[in-house]
């Protein structure tokens, strides 16, 4: 994968496949202390302690469509090559916690990439799930959570053109403010 | 952009009940970008915005993305699925942005299939 926002859409996509109506995001950026943490959530049917030992080889999946499973072995790869790691909490039933760390100005830290474009792919491609967001750069932060904006339109479903229009605006603007390092607080 | 506020989102929820009571409000073609890691490596994001971008002006109530995972076919990835009432469903290959706002414009909304991206009819 080109950049970790593709992984962050894929980690999430598995937990959807795992059965979860609530995925939660977050991306810290703290350049001063040289870090960059992502940290994806979901309260889909969790995996055993044996299970998350074996998650990371590419050679254990619990698919029975093929025998290989690529998505975390690759974080784990792609965490790994710039100083950082990769954690999973899981419990069955209840969700699992994925948690990667990169050494932010490591020469193989893979940028972080478009992350607009990874959460709309979320939220518009998995319409029944609700998605918390979190990007916070040093001290600025993007956030957006769809039980609010759900809540705003009273109902309207997120695949309504007016609703995702919204979302894909409010997105994009927001990770351009945060590239350009903007103080505005996302947060209202 | 400013930020919208919640009585911009309350006037564009009445405008938007309005306008879909009109119409039937049934989603008749289904388009599916599948997203498993084959096909997230090698740009169903991409593929999936283009798309998005290309609905929103459509304004098309009967028309429904979706995301799923990997259908097997990972050597073809990225792949998107069309189906349309009635018809046999269609699978795309090797898709890229390009190719779904031609696919979008000539299959979804013109109803002529682009045998040309085409993998195969399910």
């Amino acid at each position: 994968m080109k950049e970790l926002s593709l992984h962050i859409l894929d980690v999430a996509e598995n937990g959807i496949a795992a059965g979860a109506d609530q995925i939660r995001i977050a991306v810290v950026e703290q350049r001063q202390a040289n870090r960059l943490q992502i940290r994806i959530e979901d309260n889909g049917s969790g995996i055993s302690m044996e299970q998350v030992d074996r998650v990371v080889d590419p050679f254990y999946t619990s698919r029975t469509t093929r025998r290989v499973g690529m998505g975390l072995s690759l974080l784990d790869a792609a965490a790994r090559q710039c100083g950082g790691d990769m954690r999973i909490q899981s419990e069955p039933g209840k969700g699992t916690q994925v948690d990667a760390q990169f050494v932010y100005d490591h020469i193989d830290r893979a940028p972080l990439g478009d992350m607009a474009a990874t959460m709309t792919s979320l939220i518009l491609g998995r319409p029944a799930v609700d998605f918390q967001y979190r990007h916070r750069v040093d001290g600025s932060e993007l956030a957006l959570d769809t039980r609010e904006i759900r809540q705003a339109f009273e109902g309207l479903p997120v695949t309504d053109p007016r609703v995702f229009r919204y979302i894909m605006q409010t997105l994009r603007s927001g990770e351009e403010r945060l590239r350009r390092g903007g103080q505005d607080q996302w947060r209202k | 952009m400013a930020k919208m506020s919640i009585e911009e989102l309350k006037r564009i929820k009445e405008e938007t009940t309005r306008e879909t009571s009109l119409r039937t409000g049934t989603a008749r073609i289904k388009i599916t970008v599948h997203m498993g890691t084959c096909g997230i490596a090698a740009g169903a994001r991409e593929v999936m915005n283009a798309l998005m971008e290309e609905m929103a002006p459509a304004e098309r109530a009967d028309i429904r993305v979706v995301a799923s995972g990997c259908m097997g076919m990972c050597s073809s990835e990225p792949n998107v699925t069309v189906e349309a009432e009635g018809e046999e469903p269609i699978v795309y290959q090797h898709m890229n942005a390009n190719k779904m706002r031609q696919v979008f414009h000539r299959h979804v909304l013109e109803g002529e299939v682009q045998t040309d991206f085409a993998l195969a009819k399910i």
